[in-house]
């Protein structure tokens, strides 16, 4: 029997993600969050602060976990900053959907396209057809083999982090794992 | 008389130990048998107690991760000393597609058996068995009463008991 693991992220952060912040920063941090998880919008207000606060010395990286059978706006939420992503504009929808958690329908999420001045038929088709339910399954299963345990999850170097997400310990956590 | 006689003394049931043949109740008028899944890997997943915050909770996780588990051939248990009925409403208000089985009279009693009862609390630990199609354990794990283990234990632990 094992009595304890300690759950590492299994995927690397690569050009396949989502990235805020330099390449060759010291700590990276990886969240698997859910937008229409009320934790993880708490989370990603912390996680804008401490950004702001480390600047160059934070690498941030965003993947889906949508638990659709709680949250039933999760999964078409994922799939559109995806389809933003695709057009260079992830993080301006990761934004968007944060900031409207509790409008997340998907005439909301045709707004926040048009918003955006990303081509809305377009986006609509890749809705319509799942274009991008892969690789939010992707994300998705990256997590669960790498021990993510609920939303948010975040991972700092690569370790999952079973501390609170309040600001100082995600910060303290961070501090330790630059030295 | 001790209310423990029956838990292991070395904790959890090990590797290489026959599985014991519960009957719980999964509704007020359904009960289910661990032999009823002989033939398949089954996951046991003890837990403290229904009603914890959602986006953590470890049996929203699993069902979830359902299709997975289902992939790999295994069926999963939840089980708690919760009485069926809160079982019920904590069920449809999650939408679990997985039953959850109340080990709530005698209160414990198969928590005891796989030694995975937190006497001076009345509630299991959160603790996770796979069981293989012969009614052996393969793999039990407990983890820290307040951290969800997440699923990545068990699906390499099923993954090992796949045909290579």
């Amino acid at each position: 029997m094992r009595t304890h693991f300690a759950p590492k992220l299994v995927l690397p952060v690569s050009e396949r993600d989502h990235i805020r912040g330099p390449a060759n920063a010291p700590v990276t941090l990886v969240e698997y969050g859910d937008y229409e998880c009320p934790y993880c919008g708490m989370a990603n207000s912390i996680v804008d602060e401490i950004r702001r606060e480390l600047g160059n010395d934070l690498r941030f990286v965003f993947r889906n976990f949508p638990l659709t059978e709680v949250h039933p706006h999760a999964e078409h939420a994922a799939e559109i900053a995806e389809a933003a992503g695709t057009h260079h504009k992830f993080w301006e929808m990761h934004d968007l959907l944060y900031a409207h958690q509790d409008a997340l329908g998907d005439q909301h999420l045709a707004e926040y396209v048009t918003l955006l001045g990303i081509p809305t038929t377009e986006v609509k088709r890749a809705l319509a057809q799942h274009a991008y339910m892969d690789r939010v399954h992707e994300d998705f299963m990256s997590g669960v083999r790498s021990g993510v345990n609920g939303t948010p999850t975040f991972f700092i170097n690569g370790s999952r982090h079973d501390g609170s997400y309040e600001r100082d310990v995600l910060l303290a956590a961070i501090a330790d794992a630059a030295r | 008389m001790s209310g423990s006689k029956d838990a292991p003394a070395g904790g959890p049931l090990a590797p290489g130990t026959p599985a014991p043949d519960f009957k719980l109740h999964s509704t007020p008028d359904q009960l289910v048998s661990l032999s009823d899944f002989r033939g398949a890997p089954v996951i046991l997943a003890f837990y403290p107690a229904d009603w914890s915050p959602v986006c953590g909770d470890q049996m929203a996780l699993y069902n979830q991760i359902l299709p997975e588990f289902h992939r790999l051939k295994a069926q999963l248990v939840g089980i708690s000393v919760d009485g069926a009925w809160c079982h019920a409403a904590f069920a449809k208000d999650r939408n679990l597609h997985f039953p959850l089985l109340a080990d709530f009279e005698p209160k414990g009693e198969w928590a005891r058996k796989y030694g995975v009862y937190r006497p001076q609390d009345g509630i299991c630990e959160r603790a996770l068995f796979v069981i293989d199609s012969s009614g052996v354990i393969a793999w039990s794990y407990v983890s820290p009463i307040g951290v969800n283990p997440g699923a990545d234990g068990i699906l390499a632990a099923l993954e090992d008991l796949a045909p290579k």
